[in-house]
């Protein structure tokens, strides 16, 4: 096993960096499958119904009445288990990617996330939902945390002169992994599903063995450039223009990165951009059926779309970030996303459902976009050298944001519905609320500023992994 | 020739690196785009 070290993945003379981005990609269409985990929940929740052929008809709201069967808020758990558990490993695995390597890591996201869907394919075959916990949450979350953060650190090392446009592109992939692992995951139910049997444990098992070949493709692909390696042509920026644009030409270590007021920022930034956005990701079939009246087809048309939206959001944003700042497009991240949300209500009112759907998308191109910038930003303020650890426990924020988000949304709702606020109002103050999240987000943005002097490491300084002349 | 034989082998690497990732993408963005068409329906 001695060619997944490190040392054993460094490229040769005539190798292309543009292999490294498919291999990031392998990886995280992989495990972007989570985003796309709610298509198994209807059938985890009709399982035993199902194999007694007594589930209720497609045309009425309960899941099933059998005796034993799951709830939908049960079958929940299983996501909300795997995206803290994403945080966590990320967190603390972060400094053992960055020591073991790019390829070392994707082989092992490679095995704990296929290995979780696996043993949740067993725990479906047991009715065994602590066992689904272990499988897809605990063992699958860590898979998605060591995988999440493997290449990006090796992206931006090839990518010194382009890492929003590097990173964007893998962080993408996880966008796109729902796209696939939604039609993947229904198809093979469809296909394995019997009189007795709606086929979920096969169809995580196979889809377990299509990743893992896909995964390990990735593992193979990777590279990591040679010492002292940069792209043809390109020179780091001077020592002015890296001030100008707020881009260390130092590094600073994961343990003194966590002490300065700029991690903490960013943390809160990241925070309130994924909380404003995932609340609305886990509601948005619902809301718009109550909003506007559309049909549930509709309904699932817009959550699509708004997947477009969230992959295409990574890429463009976090190139874009590489011409005018990462500061800046945070700003704009904000600034807009406030105003849209606030705007949303009226458009609802108004039964302006392009400007609806449209306003919804360019803030899930954002939420997208704050996941895939982030890594940049990372390195701008604290260097290459250990941005990939960095990165992992700034992830716990999506933890965070994974459980306070979709809270702070189905709390309010509830409160107004209780209140009796009708249904197709009661999303109105949680929108402003959100605008407010996203104002506090701003000032937090706002407030960043370069990371002082006594946390940089006592090094010779490096931009993009460069030394300066 | 050698060094055109590296960037050859290099570039076919790559392209079969992006088909191998694109295809996947290229039909779950397809099957997304056909649920997308039926909000405007």
């Amino acid at each position: 096993m001695t060619f997944l070290d490190r040392s054993h993945s460094v490229a040769g003379p005539g190798f292309s960096r543009w292999l490294v981005p498919p291999a990031a990609l392998c990886i995280h269409l992989c495990i972007g499958q989570a985003y796309a985990f709610s298509v198994f929940n209807k059938p985890l929740a009709q399982l035993l119904c199902s194999a007694a052929q007594a589930c209720p008809p497609a045309t009425e709201k309960a899941i099933s009445t059998t005796p034993g069967d799951w709830s939908i808020t049960d079958v929940g758990w299983i996501f909300s288990l795997a995206i803290v558990f994403l945080g966590l490993s990320a967190a603390v695995f972060g400094r053992w990617v960055e020591s073991a390597g790019p390829r070392k890591a994707m082989f092992a996201a490679a095995c704990l996330f296929c290995g979780g869907l696996i043993v949740s394919g067993l725990g479906v075959m047991a009715h065994n939902l602590p066992l689904i916990f272990l499988g897809y949450g605990v063992i699958g979350g860590c898979g998605l945390g060591i995988g999440y953060i493997s290449p990006v650190s090796t992206l931006i090392k090839w990518f010194p002169d382009r890492p929003g446009l590097a990173t964007g592109t893998a962080i993408m992939g996880f966008g796109g992994g729902a796209l696939i692992g939604a039609p993947l995951a229904v198809g093979l139910m469809k296909y394995y599903s019997s009189p007795t049997s709606n086929g979920v444990a096969p169809t995580m098992i196979t889809m377990a063995v299509i990743y893992f070949v896909y995964m390990i493709v990735g593992a193979l692909l990777v590279r990591l450039p040679a010492d002292g390696w940069r792209p043809a042509g390109w020179t780091p920026p001077t020592a002015e223009v890296a001030a100008a644009r707020m881009m260390t030409t130092r590094n600073v270590v994961v343990g003194d990165a966590v002490k300065t007021p700029q991690f903490w920022l960013l943390w809160a930034v990241l925070f309130l951009n994924v909380s404003a956005g995932i609340g609305v990701l886990g509601q948005a079939s619902l809301m718009i059926q109550e909003v506007l009246g559309v049909s549930v087809a509709a309904a699932a048309g817009f959550v699509g779309l708004l997947s477009l939206f969230n992959m295409g959001g990574r890429i463009f944003w976090a190139s874009t970030s590489d011409t005018i700042g990462r500061k800046q497009t945070y700003m704009i991240f904000f600034a807009l996303g406030a105003v849209l949300y606030a705007l949303t209500p009226s458009l609802g009112h108004w039964h302006a459902i392009v400007l609806f759907v449209l306003a919804y998308g360019i803030i899930l191109s954002m939420y997208g976009g704050g996941f895939a910038t982030i890594p940049a930003y990372l390195r701008d303020m604290f260097g290459t050298v250990q941005v990939g650890a960095i990165h992992g426990v700034l992830l716990t924020a999506w933890s965070a944001a994974g459980v306070a988000g979709p809270l702070i949304l189905n709390k309010l709702r509830d409160y107004e519905l209780a209140n009796g606020v009708a249904k197709a109002d009661a999303y109105s103050m949680t929108m402003y609320i959100m605008a407010g999240l996203l104002v506090i987000g701003f000032i937090c943005n706002w407030l960043v500023r370069p990371v002082a002097d006594r946390h940089y490491m006592p090094t010779t300084p490096t931009v993009g992994g460069e030394l300066i002349a | 020739m050698a060094q055109n034989n590296t960037g050859s082998s290099a570039t076919t690497q790559v392209t079969l690196g992006w088909v191998w990732v694109g295809i996947p993408l290229a039909w779950g963005v397809i099957v997304t785009i056909q649920n997308v068409a039926k909000l405007f329906q």
